[in-house]
């Protein structure tokens, strides 16, 4: 260990340098040729199976892990990619526990469920590293459709769109695309830069410009758009993050998941990114439990997730509670914040409200992670309002919002699930309907 | 404590497991490796006729097939008979058995079909003191082009014929060891015992070729870029070889003539269901060449401990047990009746059996009841064929119920009868309206 390993405060380069890549490598390790064969194999290739329809991109899973059985690979990415032409993120980040192999019939019958997450990797992963492409665009329709926002939903929206010759522009707020992907989730699950990887993979169909620093209701504008576009995509996410309230104190040390997180996204060199000694997480989402560990990697000492209710209603899944546990960070449950205490313009404490007792957590950083909200200044009166539902865009079954020739997906809507499948998913079903709508 | 002790022709091992006649038993070092492994008795690897050696490839003389992770299912090869010279096997045959007395040591032969021939060896093999002969007529490649090997086996004349001219010639009791490749194994096997061979075994190889290489469009093995047909054996051949081991043994020309079971004898069960269908002795290789010699204690221990479970005090009280069941389909009970019923406790819902039956076979299994995902036989369409049973992945979900006499078939709507009926008396059997005019 370094020597400023328990260094008081917030301090940078906690650990040896070999420390940092052993704590940030590939939480699953890849499956190598035989092993992935070896796990397919245990699929039964259900009828009607249980985990296609527990995936919100109703991937074939059994085809695919089938295909991969059979020495198949890139028929199998192809039948991933059907779907979900982010299937290789979605390998590494979806709650697999909780969708597709939380019904495994395997998992039923012996409380071992076939590593479908891990298998699509495989076939994802191998598509990508012989760069196979899968689609050839269809003719040119000369429509073009505008698309706001460079994640999930957007990228899947315009990949969708080009397949289908209409030619895409994409419009990024931040200097990279991917959105979540890029800035979002933990370190840990997207090494080697997949996240950009998967943006060159999917925009190499062709048809698709990315503007990056384009951001909706500052450099450009909805009313604009509408005029210049065939149809408007809206897959901006969330760029709102939620205040504790009265309690919260304006210190150093006090700071929002969502941006601690993007920051050590970004960071070149791990081992300049600063951490607490004692960290404490405001939170029971998966951003939480990312904040979280990757404040353990980098070294903080203690770190203790605060969650306001019990674990029964916490979001971030079992596997991912546990995934916390076993890197040391502590989970409180029924943790009602009331207020961040600051010394000297630092934070030294959070107080809690516990069944009635105070309870006062000493700490020198304390990350925020109770959600995000939709910021709906975006949408600034450029042309006629959306209606919004919940604070987020509302759309019906297929994308649309209440405005004509606007479509919207992904967690910006008041649809979804905040999961990266899910806004795939409605990227893909908006560009479908786009599509028709384009082509009717 | 059961006694696993063999008396096969007079030959005595101390447990039925031989190993076959094939690479692992053709030289001293690993016979001898065998044997203190715990092998009852060996085949040696054939002997061809005095002279220069056969020669094998250089390139590769096996291919197979496999199960998930590798687990080899079917091995097929091209090596000849042995390469070495006979003298050499000849002297370490007797090596082996002198030090070796309590083990069976049976010789493979295989010389050109003439009566000179065989005459030639068969001295020089009696003096080793081996404990008898293994006709090799099966071998289908290789030495078959050179008319030796299944191109005697496919002719039960030749059969006839040589076996004959070797009981003249020796003592020792002869084996003739039948090929599969041939249409009935009851005519090879009933012209080796005109003959005058004192048992029969079997299968040899099957013939095949276990892949194409999809790069190259070579068959495997391939050697330099060709291929050519090899003996199939191993797990995979099992279900052939029982069959041709219960065709000899229930034949009434040949019923009660010694046979050493051969093909995919992989464990105790296995060898089991040899035996009990006839078999004096198995003969293994496959699962050796897998394995190693080591295996063999897992058949010893597991026959022991299902003999002694079971109550059967010797390899006699279960030898031929299973023979009176094998019949011929027209003397099938018609009036059982079974269900498939599947244990809704045990179903993990996977669906298998619904599309099993739903795409290829009766409909008789649902897959939505009250809009739930729920898989229940329905009586009224199954015929009781056992599909469902066999695609379940998981055991004794699925089984077949049979109906007791005094119940309606709901498929036929008729009441199950008590009486054994079958197709030769069945009204839909032109033959049977035939014999009732």
């Amino acid at each position: 260990m370094a020597g400023n390993s328990l260094k008081e405060g917030i301090a940078a380069g906690r650990l040896e340098p070999d420390d940092y890549a052993r704590n940030f490598s590939d939480l699953h390790p890849p499956l190598d040729a035989h092993e992935a064969r070896v796990e397919a194999d245990r699929c039964y290739f259900c009828h009607d199976a249980p985990c296609m329809n527990a995936c919100p991109t109703s991937i074939d899973i059994p085809l695919f892990i089938r295909q991969i059985q059979t020495g198949n690979p890139l028929g199998s990415a192809k039948t991933i990619f059907d779907q979900n032409i982010l299937g290789g993120m979605c390998a590494r980040v979806c709650p697999t526990e909780t969708l597709c192999e939380e019904v495994c019939v395997r998992e039923v019958a012996e409380g071992k469920p076939v590593r479908i997450g891990e298998l699509q990797r495989y076939a994802t992963d191998t598509a990508m590293a012989q760069n196979k492409q899968c689609y050839r665009r269809a003719p040119a329709t000369g429509k073009t459709i505008a698309v706001v926002g460079a994640g999930p939903a957007g990228l899947a929206c315009a990949h969708r769109l080009a397949m289908k010759g209409h030619d895409v522009e994409v419009f990024e707020a931040r200097a990279k695309s991917g959105g979540l992907n890029e800035y979002g989730i933990a370190a840990y699950k997207a090494t080697d830069r997949f996240a950009q990887a998967e943006v060159d993979y999917v925009t190499a169909i062709g048809g698709i410009a990315i503007h990056n620093g384009k951001t909706l209701g500052e450099d450009i504008h909805l009313g604009d758009l509408l005029g210049q576009f065939d149809a408007v995509f809206l897959g901006m996410g969330l760029a709102g993050v939620n205040a504790l309230g009265a309690g919260d104190a304006d210190a150093e040390g006090s700071d929002d998941a969502v941006d601690w997180i993007a920051g050590l996204r970004q960071a070149g060199d791990l081992s300049t990114v600063p951490v607490g000694r004692r960290v404490v997480v405001i939170g029971g989402g998966m951003t939480a439990i990312d904040a979280a560990v990757q404040a353990r990697a980098l070294g903080a000492d203690e770190v203790t997730v605060a969650y306001r209710g019990p674990q029964s209603r916490m979001k971030a899944s079992p596997f991912e509670q546990e995934l916390a546990q076993t890197k040391g960070v502590a989970l409180q449950f029924e943790m009602q914040p009331k207020r961040v205490i600051a010394e000297g313009g630092k934070v030294v404490a959070v107080e809690f409200e516990r069944r009635g007792e105070s309870v006062t957590v000493a700490c020198d950083q304390v990350f925020k992670a109770i959600g995000q909200s939709f910021a709906p200044g975006s949408l600034n009166g450029s042309s006629p309002s959306i209606t919004l539902d919940g604070g987020r865009i509302a759309v019906d079954g297929e994308g649309r919002t209440s405005l004509a020739s606007v479509w919207a997906g992904g967690d910006c809507t008041n649809s979804g699930d905040d999961l990266t499948v899910t806004a795939v998913a409605q990227g893909r079903d908006a560009a479908e309907s786009i599509h028709r709508a384009l082509t009717a | 404590m059961a006694n696993l002790a063999s008396n096969f022709l007079g030959i005595k091992s101390p447990n039925p497991f031989w190993l076959a006649s094939a690479p692992p038993t053709d030289k001293e070092y690993n016979v001898r490796r065998a044997f203190e492994a715990g092998w009852g008795g060996v085949v040696w690897k054939t002997l061809g006729e005095a002279g220069p050696p056969v020669v094998n490839v250089n390139g590769p003389r096996y291919g197979a097939i496999w199960g998930a992770d590798r687990r080899l299912l079917g091995l097929n090869n091209i090596e000849l008979i042995t390469d070495r010279p006979l003298e050499v096997n000849l002297r370490e045959i007797k090596a082996v058995k002198r030090d070796y007395p309590d083990r069976a040591l049976i010789v493979s032969i295989m010389v050109p079909c003439d009566e000179a021939s065989w005459k030639a060896i068969l001295p020089l093999v009696e003096e080793t003191g081996a404990d008898g002969i293994e006709l090799n007529f099966g071998c289908p490649h290789g030495m078959s082009e050179r008319g030796m090997g299944s191109a005697v086996g496919q002719v039960p004349e030749y059969i006839e014929m040589v076996a004959r001219w070797c009981k003249q010639a020796t003592r020792m009791p002869v084996i003739v060891k039948l090929t599969p490749n041939i249409t009935d194994i009851r005519y090879p096997a009933r012209a080796a015992k005109k003959g005058g061979a004192d048992a029969v075994s079997l299968i040899n190889t099957v013939s095949s070729i276990t892949s194409v290489n999809l790069d190259t469009f070579s068959p495997e093995p391939s050697i330099d870029g060709k291929g050519s047909h090899g003996g199939y054996c191993g797990p995979a051949v099992k279900p052939i070889a029982l069959n041709m081991v219960a065709e000899i043994a229930r034949d009434p020309e040949t019923h009660g003539l010694p046979i050493s079971g051969i093909g995919g004898v992989t464990t105790w069960r296995d060898a089991a269901e040899f035996l009990a269908l006839g078999c004096g002795t198995v003969q293994v290789c496959t699962a050796a060449m897998t394995y190693g010699f080591k295996v063999v204690q897992e058949m010893i221990a597991g026959l022991e401990n299902w003999m002694d479970e079971k109550g059967h005090a010797d390899l006699d009280s279960v030898i031929g047990r299973a023979v009176g069941n094998v019949t011929d389909w027209q003397y099938l009970n018609l009036n059982y009746i079974a269900k498939a019923r599947i244990d809704q406790d045990a179903c993990i819902q996977c669906g298998r059996c619904h599309i099993a039956c739903e795409d290829t076979s009766h409909q008789a299994i649902t897959h939505m009841v009250d809009g739930r995902r729920h898989f229940e036989v329905i009586e009224e369409e199954c015929v009781g064929c056992n599909l469902c049973v066999d695609v379940c992945p998981v055991e004794n979900c699925i089984s077949m119920v049979p109906l007791k006499p005094g119940e309606v078939d709901k498929r036929t709507g008729k009441v199950v009868e008590s009486d054994y009926a079958n197709w030769t008396t069945h009204p839909n059997n032109p033959m049977a309206r035939q014999a009732a005019e």
